[in-house]
């Protein structure tokens, strides 16, 4: 498949945006379990899931460059009893509305209990949004995941782990923001972000693996007997219909040499998984302000080539049909 | 139920191209269109085409056949590429079974297309819209023309009649005769798409001659030898016989 670059944006930035809100709840729900110290509303939380609300606008802006007709991509809420893309554009802004309104609350300072669960637990405001706000994130990992999961004829994408990797790698990279951000805030909460960041990121090392080998093994479905339904072991195209390429050409190649490929898939595989577990690592020995954010930036641009290989890797059964100019 | 489809006899195209040609001069000046193109007369020439064949090689040389493939939307009984839409633009006529796009609500997210398996859908660079084959819906219905002109114009056009049209639900239907009768098969049939036009594959005819067709065994010239010559007094054939 054409790897797209407003695609790699979107799927990359709205992942780093849930799992910035999904680590600030974390750090939430472990203070109120008195597990980790209190942090400040307005100086932490609202602004935190500011920064989590440019990821997810910065993603929604960059799907906007993926259409055709952007004008009518209000439309596209109307099929979501079947189509994931349009549950994905429903869940989007609610998971905005909803993260926007967390911080909103942390920013006015709505924490006082509303009630307290066996003595013991004060819920507030935010505590009940956040909830809500989790489930939608989880939602909208799901909703992404399953755009490329449910396309049966990419075989490649036509897994669990592609929802399970699209988490995960989203939760991760979040997580590795939260840690440069409580670094940046002077927060005491790199250690526990960094954790989870490392955590997710090992998790992720094996399910991405996991699909690596997967796709490796995969068989075609379909082959080009079956494509013109002629049963011969020796067949070969000698003309597409068209000298100049058309859409089928451009859309479902990705043109890129192998060695290219091969690079990317290097590259991507240690941007991604070892150095920012090394850099947070080191980060946490020398108690660096500025490793964390590299740790983080390391793994973005390791997850733009992770996303760019996603498309790379897929292999889509019209292009039997396109193998030969003439 | 009917579900209107092409059937495509690959045993009798000769790869001319005319239905091609003839699609795109019609649906680019008809309600499907524009068809536009990028750099008709320039180096790479490229556009919006519902419809291409393609030509294929068959076995090694010198055994080979060639087989021209022409490729259009198959117009898939479970068509993949409706129930990804998100805004509905791609739907599937109940009444005849076209698959068709509504250009008016398309979004051109290109994720139909990603859910075709035949590359049967390709998005107009111009106008940003997903278009594929209308099956010629604007003709087929068209009581302005005469009724045997209420056909797909590649049907109309094809000089070897390879293009059939009709509802391939109605048992008795030419086309329906075609791919019951002459080996009627659909593409990629392990995705479970149920594309309504069928392919006609290859077919020959050939004389078949057995070994002892040739070489007599039954001869009597080479099991007896020659005759023996009648004896002198008896009648001739032409005595006994008044011809």
């Amino acid at each position: 498949m054409h790897p797209a670059l407003s695609v790699i944006l979107l799927t990359t930035l709205i992942g780093v945006g849930q799992g910035l809100f999904l680590a600030l709840y974390t750090g939430q729900v472990y203070s109120v379990a008195n597990l980790l110290e209190h942090q400040d509303s307005q100086g932490f939380y609202a602004l935190g899931s500011a920064l989590a609300l440019v990821f997810l606008v910065a993603g929604l802006i960059a799907s906007f460059f993926h259409l055709g007709h952007p004008e009518r991509a209000w439309r596209s809420i109307a099929c979501w009893r079947t189509s994931w893309l349009s549950r994905e554009v429903i869940v989007l802004p609610v998971v905005m509305l909803l993260v926007f309104l967390y911080g909103l609350l942390h920013y006015l300072e709505w924490t006082t209990p509303l009630f307290t669960v066996a003595d013991t637990l004060p819920v507030d405001a935010t505590l009940i949004i956040g909830a809500l706000a989790t489930l939608a994130t989880f939602a909208l990992f799901i909703c992404t995941g399953m755009i490329y999961a449910s396309i049966r004829f990419l075989q490649e994408w036509h897994c669990a782990l592609t929802v399970i990797n699209f988490t995960l790698l989203g939760g991760a990279s979040g997580f590795m923001l939260a840690a440069a951000f409580s670094a940046f805030t002077g927060v005491h909460l790199v250690g526990f972000y960094g954790t989870w960041a490392v955590i997710l990121t090992v998790t992720a090392m094996f399910t991405r693996g996991a699909s690596l080998l997967r796709n490796h093994r995969l068989r075609p479905k379909s082959t080009l007997q079956s494509a013109i339904g002629v049963r011969h072991t020796t067949i070969r195209q000698i003309a597409q219909g068209a000298m100049g390429g058309s859409f089928n050409t451009r859309e479902f190649f990705h043109h890129s040499p192998a060695h290219v490929v091969r690079m990317a898939r290097i590259a991507f595989l240690l941007l991604v998984f070892p150095v920012p577990a090394l850099l947070l690592g080191a980060a946490w020995g020398m108690s660096s302000e500025v490793l964390p954010l590299l740790a983080f930036l390391a793994q973005y641009v390791g997850l733009l080539i992770e996303r760019w290989y996603f498309f790379i890797e897929a292999r889509h059964p019209q292009n039997l049909y396109y193998q030969s100019i003439a | 139920m009917t579900q209107l489809a092409l059937v495509i006899d690959l045993n009798v195209c000769v790869g001319c191209h005319a239905c091609v040609t003839s699609c795109k001069e019609w649906n680019t000046s008809g309600w499907a269109g524009p068809m536009t193109d990028q750099r008709p007369y320039g180096k790479d020439p490229t556009g919006t085409f519902f419809n291409r064949v393609q030509t294929f090689e068959v076995g090694q040389y010198p055994n080979t056949e060639t087989v021209h493939f022409p490729k259009s939307c198959l117009h898939c009984e479970e068509p993949p590429c409706v129930p990804v839409c998100p805004t509905g633009a791609s739907y599937k006529r109940e009444e005849d079974g076209i698959v068709l796009v509504d250009y008016d609500k398309c979004i051109g997210c290109k994720y139909c297309s990603w859910a075709c398996p035949y590359g049967a859908r390709e998005i107009d660079e111009k106008q940003r819209v997903m278009k594929k084959c209308t099956l010629c819906v604007d003709r087929i219905y068209d009581e302005g023309l005469p009724e045997t002109e209420r056909k797909p114009a590649c049907v109309l056009a094809c000089p070897t009649n390879a293009r059939l049209f009709g509802d391939v639900h109605d048992p008795d239907s030419n086309v329906s005769v075609m791919i019951r009768e002459e080996g009627g098969y659909p593409l990629m049939p392990e995705w479970g798409t149920r594309p309504a036009n069928h392919y006609l594959p290859r077919r020959k005819t050939r004389l078949r001659i057995h070994e002892d067709e040739l070489l007599r065994a039954d001869n009597p010239l080479k099991k007896e030898g020659q005759l023996p010559a009648p004896p002198g007094d008896m009648p001739t054939l032409d005595d006994i016989t008044s011809w």
